[in-house]
C-alpha cells in the first residue's frame, strides 16, 4: 500500500496536520503566530547545513529551529521586544540559509521544494520520521496539557499551582521546532505557519473548551491535507500550497456559516 | 504557628529594588490587608509569597502542606481561548463535580458554571476566580486587588462574601487593596507598604499613624465609617498595641 506515492503523500499530510493543529491552538492562544513563522523560516538555514554536511534534512532543520527558538526565548524580554528578536534571528537565518544553499551542488534546484514543500516525493523513511515526530509532539502536548493551559492563562496562577511557566514555554518551543522539522518536506518553510494557524482559527467559533478546539482543529487539519491532496491531483497544482488553500476554504466556510446563523 | 512568613524579603526588577527587607507573618484565621500607593510593591509582595517572583534576598517559609488559594490581579483571558467556568475550575488539577459545586456556591457563582470566561462581567469573573481558589478548602486565601473595576456596591458585596467565606472556612485572608476605607474596617490587621513596611497594626491604629497619613493623607477618615457592618468581633480590644494581631476569637 505504501508503494503508492499518493498514499504516502496523504499519510504524510495527515501526520503533519494532526500534530500541527493542536499545537497551533497554543500558537493562537498565546499569540505566537509570528514565532511559528520565524522558526519555520530559520529552518531553511538548517536545510542548507544538512545538504552541505550530507545529513538528513530533518536533523538540520530540527537543530536550527531549536537553537533559534531557544535563543529567542532566552533573549526576548531583556532589552529587545520579542517580535524584534524574532525578526532579527529569523530573517538572518533565512538569508544565511538562502545564501549558503547556493554553495551546495545541485541544491539550488531543490530550494523551492523546501520553501513550498514536495509532499509527492515523501519516502517511507520520511513517513516514519513524520509520524514519529507527530506522535512525539502529541504525547508532549497531552502530557503537559493542563500545565500548558494554566501557564497560558496566567503565569501567576501557574506559579501558585507549582507550575514553571517558563518550562512550559520551553516545552511548546520544542514542540514547535519538531513540527517545523517534520513539516518542512510536506508544506515547506513558508507555509508551515498556515498549517498551524488556519485550522485552529477555523475551529475557534465551534468550540467552548480548549480540548474541543484542539480536536476540531485536528479534524480540519486532516480534512485540509486530504482535500488539498485531492485538489492538487485534479487541478495539477503544487500539493503544499493546495493543502493550505483547502484549510483557508474551511476557515471561510465556517465564518460564513456562522454569519448566516447569527442573522 | 504561622501559615506563611516572609523574612527580610527583597525583590529587584532590572536594577530597581521594588521591595526591601519586608517581614510579614500570617497566622491562622486573620484578615490582613495590604495597602500602599501605586508602585509600592503590593502585588510584587503577594506574587513573591505565592512564588511567581524570584526573591533577591530573604526567604518565604510556608507551613508544611499549606493549602493556599490565590486570586491573581485581573486576569485577561484571550478571547481566542474558549474556556467555560467549569473547565477553568479544573486547572491545573482536575477536581470532582461535588467539590466544584461547593466552591461555586460558596463564591456565589453557581449560575456561572457553563458560561464562557470571556463573557463574564467584572464581578462575575472575580467570583469565578474566587471559586477556583476555594477548591482546595484553603487555609490561606490570597487576593490581589479583587475588587478592581467593581463599583462600590459590587466591592462591598465582594468583601462581605470574603468575610462569610472566612467565617465558614476559618481560613486566613491576605488581601491587597487600593480602597483603604472599605477594607480597613473589615481587617484584623493592616500593613501599609511603600517598598518596605511603613506601619502595621489594627486598622484604627494604622489610620492614626503618622506614616500612614503621610502616604494617604487623612482624607479617608470620614469614609472609614462607610463600611462598618456587623463586623464586631474583638473590636473591644484596647487599641494601643502596634504590630499586634492577638485576636483570640473568644466570642
Amino acid at each position: 500500500m505504501l508503494d503508492d506515492f499518493l498514499i504516502r503523500a496523504a499519510l504524510a499530510g495527515m501526520g503533519v496536520a494532526l500534530a500541527a493543529a493542536p499545537l497551533g491552538c497554543f500558537v493562537v492562544w498565546r499569540r505566537m503566530a509570528y514565532f511559528g513563522d520565524a522558526t519555520a523560516h530559520a529552518a531553511i538555514l538548517g536545510v542548507a547545513l544538512s545538504l552541505a554536511l550530507s545529513l538528513p534534512v530533518f536533523t538540520g532543520a530540527l537543530a536550527v529551529a531549536l537553537v533559534m527558538a531557544l535563543a529567542v526565548v532566552y533573549w526576548s524580554g531583556r532589552e529587545v521586544a520579542i517580535d524584534t528578536a524574532l525578526g532579527v534571528i529569523a530573517h538572518s537565518a533565512l538569508a544565511f540559509g538562502l545564501v549558503a544553499i547556493t554553495f551546495v551542488d545541485g541544491a539550488r534546484l531543490d530550494l523551492a521544494a523546501y520553501l513550498f514543500g514536495d509532499i509527492l516525493a515523501v519516502t517511507r523513511g520520511d513517513l516514519a520520521i513524520i509520524w514519529g515526530g507527530a506522535a512525539l509532539v502529541l504525547a508532549l502536548l497531552a502530557w503537559r496539557w493542563n500545565a500548558l493551559l494554566t501557564a497560558t492563562l496566567s503565569p501567576d496562577l501557574a506559579a501558585a499551582g507549582g507550575i514553571h511557566a517558563r518550562r512550559e514555554q520551553m516545552a511548546l518551543t520544542v514542540a514547535l521546532a519538531l513540527v517545523v522539522a517534520v513539516a518542512i518536506k510536506v508544506v515547506g518553510a513558508l507555509l508551515i505557519g498556515a498549517l498551524l494557524l488556519i485550522p485552529a482559527a477555523a475551529a475557534r467559533p465551534l468550540s467552548d473548551t480548549p480540548e474541543r478546539m484542539a480536536l476540531i482543529a485536528a479534524g480540519f487539519g486532516v480534512l485540509s491535507a486530504l482535500g488539498g491532496m485531492q485538489g492538487a491531483f485534479w487541478l495539477d497544482t503544487p500539493a503544499g500550497p493546495t493543502i493550505v488553500c483547502a484549510a483557508a476554504l474551511i476557515f471561510v466556510a465556517v465564518q460564513s456559516l456562522r454569519g448566516l446563523f447569527r442573522r | 504557628m504561622s501559615l506563611i512568613a516572609a523574612k527580610d524579603l527583597s525583590v529587584a526588577y532590572g536594577g530597581g529594588t521594588v521591595l526591601q527587607g519586608v517581614d510579614l507573618t500570617i497566622t491562622p484565621g486573620e484578615i490582613v490587608t495590604l495597602v500602599g500607593p501605586n508602585g509600592s510593591g503590593k502585588s510584587t509582595l503577594v506574587r513573591a509569597l505565592v512564588g511567581s517572583v524570584p526573591l533577591s534576598r530573604g526567604r518565604v517559609t510556608r507551613k508544611p502542606g499549606l493549602r493556599l488559594g490565590y486570586v491573581p490581579q485581573k486576569l485577561a483571558i484571550d478571547p481566542t481561548l474558549p474556556m467555560t467556568v467549569t473547565r477553568f475550575l479544573n486547572l491545573p488539577h482536575r477536581s470532582d463535580a461535588a467539590t466544584q459545586a461547593a466552591a461555586l456556591a460558596q463564591a456565589g457563582a453557581t449560575s456561572l458554571a457553563d458560561r464562557q470566561m470571556s463573557d463574564l462581567s467584572g464581578g462575575q469573573f472575580q467570583r469565578a476566580l474566587l471559586a477556583r481558589a476555594l477548591l482546595n478548602r484553603p487555609e490561606l486565601l490570597i487576593l490581589d486587588e479583587p475588587t478592581q473595576g467593581l463599583d462600590q456596591p459590587g466591592s462591598a458585596a465582594f468583601y462581605r462574601l470574603i468575610e462569610d467565606i472566612r467565617t465558614s472556612l476559618g481560613c486566613a485572608v491576605l488581601m491587597v487593596s487600593h480602597e483603604l476605607h472599605v477594607v480597613m474596617s473589615a481587617s484584623d490587621r493592616v500593613i501599609c507598604l511603600n517598598g518596605h513596611v511603613c506601619c502595621e497594626g489594627h486598622p484604627e491604629v494604622v489610620a492614626q499613624a503618622a506614616e500612614y497619613r503621610a502616604l494617604f493623607g487623612s482624607g479617608t477618615q470620614g469614609a472609614l465609617a462607610l463600611y462598618r457592618h456587623e463586623h464586631s468581633h474583638s473590636h473591644d480590644h484596647p487599641h494601643g498595641h502596634e504590630h499586634s494581631h492577638s485576636h483570640e476569637h473568644t466570642h
